[in-house]
């Protein structure tokens, strides 16, 4: 008697094929937010799970924010050529440069005018739907978000006011100008993330694995040196073996000092981890609700 | 046809499951989100910085001590009024299992909230307030649970420590429940006294209550036998997807047709006889079609895609099912509902039914009960159905739906109703037996 019976990877990856599955029966325009991150990679080997033999019947789309670490858009043009896809970049610097996106005096961070170059690159595609990597387990504003997460024609979310979503059936109707993001990797953890990659043998950015690197030591966290970041004077420095849990941008991701080389060093060192992972990004640190007020505004 | 065949149980014992989903429901203040946060720091699930930023918002909300709440209370708006708005989903494990949490708020205008919670756990944590004992919130919560089908209840008696720990309190309220539980339905129930605020019974047992022999929750849930609850009896396979490539010039592609799906019910093979629903056409299967290369079978919840052996006449909202245990069929349906939405549903409103992978227009002509959650008895020809009511409703469909009994198989017997012009999610339903079923003898090979 064959004995019927998926572990825990496989069921969180039925569970996200159906999701990808029905964004691709439901909407007219949909995208897939691909930043060459470790969940994103996930999400595109979904992707191939979810409509091979077949193209894919969505775009990728990433915004560019200009402060991305190099290796991290090497391995985004180069990931999207090898799968055939279809990749659309929109940058935040073209985004201020057309008055999209307005940086506030002394305002160096990326992070906020991200927000209306998504939702500029939402209008000028038309895109319905973008699919995006963000899991619950990172964040206690992400912790309340729906698979299909609604949002008004403003971008914006509405936490106390989503719509109820009972067991797999997902309510995907828009009307005009209104927008769905979709979490297909909702219910996974790092650890998931991970053993996931490590089971699927995908390739991963170079930078979360340990290597050497000079770091600044600012507000608790070692920062990588680099034209966007030099030391201010009195600050120290050092260089350090390290790898990055999260990636953000380059001027707010905290590396972490790591001799992790492979990714089973990598599910080893999570596993036994005393801090979580967003627990080195500096744009969460910002105020207790930094990422509710995000979301509420348009982000992903 | 309805024979007996049609009912025949799953032949293969499902497996236990390696993920336990839960949720907590009662009503407000009972203390839900107190006992996730008690859950998660006593079995060390914590990380520092979530500690720290526990501390660092103690002497906004918490008066100066930590507010255990906070760790799933994650908006502003819950934080400064205190209650929990919409579920928080959090993520731990133990070494005997993994767990998925749903903290869902107990606040009678949310209760919308509960049920997207409660509609995918394996079991569910009913608190009370030792103090107020069994309120109408807490009938609200065991019936939804009772409604959905969970199969296992944990009743934990909450704030214990502010009725002295008294066995007699516990007892009353364990009669309380024990008085409705049958009329609900619910066989597995396990009481525990607990305070969630000093962590008795959760992780550790409680040196308060000698008279209590049973686990500790945490205990309770890492061994509590959760069967998965897909169903292997009887292929149901919505097609979501028709997966064509466009490669014209690739011979071994270019005839390619395959219809993607999760496989709802049962199990697929290679080389079985199949038929397309709507068109009744009757095909075999010619391939299992995976990323990872062609398999022999495939179950009941994988995703797949299947290769016909001819062209039939299949797109989503279709379903291939087997040759045994074909499902219901009808326009005309009955249901029970939990209606969701401020403006009450009342005879003849028009929706938009999804069911699996399909979206039809439906009209509800008639309601004929509402729950009454003060007996606990389905009360007759009820006028209305008012926000956060259950009730039993009959519905048209304009476009028969293929369905099984949620008692069955929760995939194939459960829809949503979506309000047109708004696109609210206005009810959750589960239908009820079908009266008819499809009959594959009647149809014919394809050549
Ligand atoms: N004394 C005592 N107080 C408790 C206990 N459990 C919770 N409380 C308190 O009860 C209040 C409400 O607790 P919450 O955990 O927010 O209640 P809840 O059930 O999550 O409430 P909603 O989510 O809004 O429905 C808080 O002030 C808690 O500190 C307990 O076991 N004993
Ligand atoms: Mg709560």
């Amino acid at each position: 008697m064959p004995s019927y019976h998926l572990d825990h990877l496989q069921h969180l990856e039925t569970e996200a094929i159906h999701i990808l599955r029905e964004v691709a029966g439901e909407f007219e325009r949909p995208a897939l937010l691909f930043s060459g991150g470790k969940d994103s990679i996930c999400l595109l080997r979904l992707a191939e799970k979810a409509f091979r033999p077949s193209e894919f019947p969505l775009p990728l789309l990433n915004v560019d924010t200009g402060h991305h670490f190099p290796e991290l858009n090497d391995f985004r043009d180069r990931r999207a050529a090898e799968l055939g896809a279809r990749l659309i970049v929109r940058t935040v610097e073209d985004a201020i440069a057309r008055g999209i996106a307005q940086p506030a005096p002394g305002e160096i961070s990326r992070n906020r005018l991200q927000i209306p170059t998504l939702l500029a690159a939402i209008e000028e595609f038309r895109f319905d739907c973008c699919i995006g990597g963000a899991r619950r387990d990172e964040e206690k504003a992400r912790a309340k978000e729906r698979f299909f997460s609604f949002r008004d024609a403003f971008g914006q979310w509405d936490p106390k006011n989503q719509r109820p979503e009972i067991w797999n059936l997902y309510n995907a109707r828009l009307n005009p100008g209104e927008n769905m993001r979709v979490f297909p990797l909702s219910n996974w953890t790092e650890l998931d993330v991970w053993e996931y990659i490590r089971r699927e043998r995908l390739e991963v950015p170079s930078i979360y694995f340990s290597h050497e690197r000079r770091c600044v030591r600012r507000g608790g966290q070692w920062l990588p040196v680099n034209n966007l970041v030099p030391p201010r004077p009195a600050e120290e420095v050092r260089d350090l073996v390290v790898r990055v849990r999260t990636i953000g941008d380059i001027i707010s991701t905290g590396c972490v000092e790591s001799r992790a080389s492979t990714v089973d060093d990598i599910i080893a060192e999570i596993a036994a981890a005393r801090v979580t992972e967003r627990g080195s990004r500096a744009d969460d640190r910002a105020s207790e609700a930094a990422m509710e007020d995000r979301k509420k505004a348009g982000y992903f | 046809m309805y024979t007996e065949e049609h009912l025949a149980p799953v032949a293969t014992p499902p497996p236990p499951v390696d993920i336990l989903r839960f949720n907590t429901c009662g009503s407000v203040d009972d203390g839900k989100s107190t006992l996730i946060g008690r859950l998660l720091y006593d079995s060390k699930s914590l990380m520092e910085d979530q500690i720290e930023a526990l501390e660092r918002s103690a002497d906004l909300t918490g008066g100066g001590g930590i507010n255990l709440a906070n760790l799933t209370d994650g908006l502003r708006a819950e934080r400064e009024q205190g209650i929990t708005i919409d579920v928080a989903y959090r993520y731990f494990a133990t070494p005997r299992r993994k767990f998925i949490i749903a903290d869902t708020p107990g606040h009678v205008q949310y209760t919308r909230n509960m049920v997207t919670g409660a509609s995918t756990a394996n079991l569910s944590i009913v608190l009370v307030d030792a103090r107020a004992g069994v309120i109408e919130q807490s009938r609200r919560h065991t019936a939804i649970a009772a409604l959905l089908r969970i199969p296992h209840l944990v009743v934990a008696v909450n704030k214990m420590d502010l009725v002295g720990w008294s066995e007699e309190r516990f007892r009353e309220i364990r009669a309380q429940f024990e008085e409705f539980l049958p009329r609900l339905g619910i066989q597995d129930v396990t009481f525990i006294p607990m305070s969630a605020l000093n962590g008795d019974n959760v992780v550790e047992a409680s040196a308060h209550t000698p008279w209590y022999r049973g686990p500790t929750l945490l205990g309770h849930l890492e061994t509590v036998h959760v069967a998965s609850d897909w169903n292997l009896a009887g292929l149901r396979l919505p097609v979501q997807w028709v997966n064509r490539p466009n490669r014209p010039r690739d011979t071994a592609l270019h005839d390619f047709r395959g219809y993607s799906g999760q496989i709802a019910g049962g199990v697929l093979r290679r080389g079985q006889e199949v038929v397309a629903l709507p068109s009744g056409l009757i095909s075999r299967v010619k391939e299992i079609w995976t990323y990872d290369g062609a398999v022999e079978e495939a179950f009941c919840p994988q995703s797949v895609t299947v290769v016909l052996e001819h062209d039939v006449d299949l797109g989503r909202g279709g379903m291939v099912i087997g040759r045994e245990q074909p499902p219901g069929v009808g326009c005309d349906l009955t249901a029970r509902v939990c209606w969701m939405h401020p403006r009450a549903l009342q005879p003849g409103r028009k929706f938009l039914l999804k069911h699996t992978t399909q979206t039809v227009p439906v009209v509800v002509p008639e309601l004929l009960n509402r729950l009454d959650l003060e007996t606990l008895e389905p009360a007759a020809a009820p006028a209305s159905l008012a926000m956060n009511d259950i009730g039993e409703i009959r519905l048209r469909t304009a476009q028969p739906l293929f369905f099984d009994a949620y008692a069955r198989n929760r995939l194939t017997g459960s829809f949503i109703l979506i309000e047109p012009g708004t696109h609210a999610t206005v009810a959750a339903g589960l239908l009820d037996e079908p009266r008819e079923f499809v009959r594959p003898e009647g149809a014919e090979y394809v050549i």
